[in-house]
């Protein structure tokens, strides 16, 4: 496999240790996630709860979707800094999109738009993913029961 | 850059350094070799088998070079299995035990051999009526390590050494978190085989030994030449040798003032941090430790994060051994103690050392509150 173009080359005197395994976008969204938090019930139109048992990370992800559109959208995430930064970069690709856009993301957009990630942190980028489609599925639910009462 | 991960390695001794270099330029002799110039390099290397036996309080005869702590808990333990086979097949060790002890007695039962992991308690000290209803008559060898490399957390080894004498059985103890920084020496404990390595005590990577009291049955793991009494076949390392007895010469001595210096910084760090962050716990803080490791627990966030966290701070830690960094699994050894996954996935080790400086304390516990924070503010548990 050859180098990414967008794989920072590490400066002379950067820091040894876990950061290098890291890509500078990665540790950019480490240190400052996008839309951390949770929505308030009212603004929520679907919530996702997942969890990876192979390593004990667990994420929580809330929409707002106005216009066929994601409006808002929120996390908060117990894990690896893999897991933090593939959750952020998550939010920021699927903000704004139409539904059937943010259905078809897949961990490998959320690789590619970090830059790479170590291969023993591939599993920690499904988490902000499975998340949102299981956040998507509550949206769709709560559509229908709306449906129904109407 | 502040180094707190003395467990996973330790920097080179500008002296042991110094004494190396010869060996690694003009005088590149074998040790082995039947002329002056080999012998030269037999000298340097006996010399320093004299100087570590000195520091651990043995018979230079004793100590058998090899190339890692590993490979000498490898040869501790296979050898003993191999030699005393026809005595018995069973073995005794614990399940905090570092994992070239772990998966070297995975090993040996795949050979046949039955292997007993004791459980600890909470504090994270092996369980002595565990230990002693374990041994039976086919019990041919206990491993016990001295001090856990996760918690600090000592082991009775004395203790344990009377009850495997009383019964014949032998002793192997992995000494390497403690050779250096406690004052016992590691030759006193009553065991049959000790573990060192050089790169935990201020000495070069890819040297360690093992103790062999005299008349202790071991099979040879590494076979060819007669090096090292026959026990370690394989040209010595001679830099790393004289390396080794350089850096452990210096550290052994004035160890008690440095380890009464380390555990005052150490006891800071924990009383600090305990009044500075909420939802914080030490491990193993009841038990006796070696003076520089601290073991902490901090709810509802990731261990990678944090060191993650403390590294962009130019601060270095460890989420425990360096050798299982990267697997998923949380400390085998925390989890040993007791503590939930969740809460062994939210563990970091602090290991201090001679370059350790109160304000590196002060900067650690700042850093430390900051990105606890941080990453709380992220995080989906409370």
């Amino acid at each position: 496999m050859t180098n990414a173009p967008d794989e920072p080359k590490p400066a002379a005197g950067t820091p040894t240790g876990p950061v290098l395994f890291y890509t500078e976008t990665l540790l950019e969204h480490f240190r400052n996630p996008r839309n951390v938090g949770e929505l308030a019930e009212a603004d929520t139109d679907g919530f996702g709860l997942v969890g990876d048992p192979s390593c004990g990370d667990q994420m929580k992800l809330w929409i707002a979707v106005r216009d066929g559109r994601i409006a808002k959208i929120a996390f908060q995430s117990f894990g690896c800094p893999g897991a933090i930064a593939t959750s952020s970069m998550l939010t920021e690709l699927a903000e704004g999109k139409p539904i059937e856009e943010a259905r078809r993301i897949t961990d490998d957009d959320v690789i590619e738009a970090l830059g790479g990630i170590p291969e023993n942190k591939k599993h920690c980028s499904l988490l902000g993913v499975q998340a949102l489609q299981v956040a998507l599925g509550d949206w769709e639910g709560r559509q229908a029961a709306k449906a129904a009462r109407s | 850059m502040i180094y707190l991960d003395h467990n996973a390695t330790t920097p080179l001794r500008p002296e042991a350094l110094e004494a190396m270099l010869p060996w690694l330029g003009e005088r590149w002799g074998n040790p082995s070799s039947p002329h002056r110039f080999g012998h030269d390099a037999r000298v340097a290397v006996e010399g320093a088998r004299e100087r570590i036996a000195a520091c651990v309080g043995c018979r230079p005869s004793e100590i058998v070079f090899c190339g890692t702590g590993t490979e000498s808990d490898n040869l501790a333990l296979r050898g003993s299995a191999h030699a005393l086979r026809p005595k018995g097949r069973h073995l005794v060790t614990t399940a905090i035990e570092h994992h070239a002890v772990l998966h070297t007695c995975r090993a040996l039962e795949a050979e046949g051999f039955r292997v007993t992991y004791l459980p600890v308690s909470a504090g994270g000290v092996v369980d002595l009526d565990a230990l002693e209803a374990s041994l039976g008559p086919e019990t041919i060898l206990v491993s016990v390590m001295h001090a856990n490399n996760d918690t600090g957390v000592v082991q009775p080894v004395e203790e344990i050494a009377a009850l495997t004498r009383e019964r014949g059985v032998r002793l192997h103890v992995d000494a390497v978190q403690t050779a250096g920084k406690l004052a016992r020496r590691p030759g006193d404990l009553g065991a049959d085989l000790v573990t060192f390595s050089a790169h935990k005590l201020y000495g070069p990577k890819g040297v360690g030994a093992l103790y062999v009291r005299e008349g202790t049955p071991l099979t040879p793991v590494t076979t060819g030449g007669g090096h090292e009494r026959g026990f370690r076949a394989g040209t010595e390392n001679v830099a790393g040798i004289v390396g080794f007895a350089e850096a452990a010469a210096r550290t052994f001595d004035g160890l008690e003032a440095e380890s009464r210096r380390v555990s005052g910084l150490r006891d800071r760090l924990e009383r600090q941090l305990l009044e500075t962050v909420p939802r914080v716990s030490v491990n193993g803080a009841g038990s006796t430790r070696v003076p520089n490791t601290s073991s902490l627990s901090f709810q509802g966030i990731d261990g990678e994060s944090i060191v993650l966290g403390l590294d962009l701070r130019g601060i270095c830690a460890s989420t425990g051994s360096a050798c299982s960094t990267g697997e998923p699994e949380p400390s085998h050894v925390l989890l040993a103690m007791g503590l939930s996954r969740r809460e062994a996935q939210g563990s970091i080790r602090l290991s201090l050392g001679r370059a350790t400086r109160d304000e590196d304390v002060d900067v650690t516990v700042a850093a430390l509150a900051e990105t606890v924070q941080q990453l709380r503010r992220i995080s989906s548990v409370r």
